[in-house]
């Protein structure tokens, strides 16, 4: 999934500094389950900033709705009867697609994003998330282990370890585990070494971002 | 009447400790404010920061989570797991300018009774000290 986590509150203050009415928008996709901008999390968030209005003596009003998804245009249209209240400002708690939807879905809008959209990846326990995919477009972790060196290896090197890996840790943080030495270490427990040996050959980036910004067209599911 | 600020404060008490120390103080006779209202919660892992925020909305002044001693739970480690939502709620309110003593999480047992009134006296004086919520300051006004 998407893995988000809230902006610190004095930016999302600065945001919506003299408005009267706000609308705090989460998704129930991947940030409901990052904890980072479902239904609850946009509780907090609206709950914080009328108590921060309220302590000022500002009267402002800030309410609260969670969509389905805001990476759809149908649940974006949901908003439709929100947006016709008229608010000054609405924060979208959903990964950076969500206010870039809304604010194309609704253009006259003071649209914020109230995350930060961190990257793909997985719960390693409650509360802890590590980055595991890169969207190189082109997969190849089967070569590896079931490990992404393109993503886990610091350099995304294709033929690691490099110098660096010590004790199974990068070399750039010990908070950082060498992805190479777990490649290597489960081809030797295996007794596969051989399937580890070949040099891989450069990897093709055209799949990636190198190409540009990115766009799917299934003809059989387009109308 | 006296223009003393009685402060509003919303206990957040585990059924298995504080809940029943409470029950224990009332046993003893012991006196102590009355300026807490208590609610009860199965164990203080249910506590969510959202209760907290609501209650700072509705006008209390002070907050406090009473959980089982550390290692104690019920549930194994619910206080621990509250104890950080406290924390992490403390530090939120000290960003928007409330004081982060506003919210607490204390830990007794069942038996404390004693306790549990000494600890209603200390958090009402915290809160005495200092004053009504900013948010309800501006409210009245
Ligand atoms: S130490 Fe390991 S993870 Fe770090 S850059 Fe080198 S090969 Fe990649």
């Amino acid at each position: 999934m998407i893995i988000a986590e809230r902006k610190p509150i004095d930016e999302i203050k600065s945001f919506i500094e003299g408005q009267k009415k706000v609308l705090v928008v989460g998704c129930r996709g991947c940030v409901t389950v990052c904890n980072a901008g479902g239904t609850k999390e946009v509780e907090i968030l609206a709950s914080l900033l009328r108590l921060d209005a309220q302590k000022e003596g500002h009267d402002v009003t800030v309410d609260e709705h969670t969509l389905e998804r805001q990476c759809d245009p149908e649940y974006i249209d949901e908003l439709v009867e929100f947006v016709d209240k008229k608010y000054d400002a609405i924060l979208s708690m959903a990964c950076s697609v969500g206010p870039q939807f809304l604010s194309r879905r609704y253009p006259k809008e003071n649209i914020f994003p109230a995350l930060n959209t961190n990257f793909i990846g997985g719960a390693l326990a409650h509360g802890i998330w590590a980055e595991h995919c890169q969207a190189c477009g082109n997969c190849i972790i089967h070569k590896f282990g079931g490990m992404c060196p393109v993503t886990r290896c610091s350099k995304s090197l294709m033929n690691g370890p490099c110098g660096g890996s010590a004790g199974g840790v990068c070399e750039i943080s010990k908070e950082v585990e060498c992805i190479w030495h777990l490649i290597a270490t489960k081809f030797m427990e295996e007794g596969k070494l051989e399937q580890f040996a070949p040099i891989q050959p450069i990897k093709d980036w055209s799949s990636s971002r190198d190409g540009g910004p990115r766009k799917i067209v299934r003809e059989e599911l387009v109308k | 009447m006296s223009d003393e600020f009685e402060p509003r404060i919303i206990a957040f008490c585990c059924q298995y400790c504080s809940y029943s120390a409470a029950d224990m103080a009332g046993s003893m006779r012991l006196q102590y404010p009355t300026n807490v209202e208590i609610v009860l919660i199965p164990c203080t892992g249910r506590f969510d920061v959202i209760l907290a925020l609501k209650a700072f909305e509705s006008g209390a002044d002070g907050v406090y989570v009473a959980g089982c001693l550390e290692g104690n739970c019920h549930f194994v480690d619910g206080n621990i797991r509250a104890k950080k939502r406290v924390a992490y709620l403390a530090n939120e309110l000290k960003k928007i300018g409330i004081e982060p003593e506003r919210i607490a999480m204390y830990n007794l047992s069942a038996s404390m009774g004693p306790r549990f009134a000494e600890i209603v006296t200390e958090f009402t004086d915290n809160i005495k000290a200092l004053g009504p919520s900013p948010v309800k300051k501006k409210l009245a006004a």
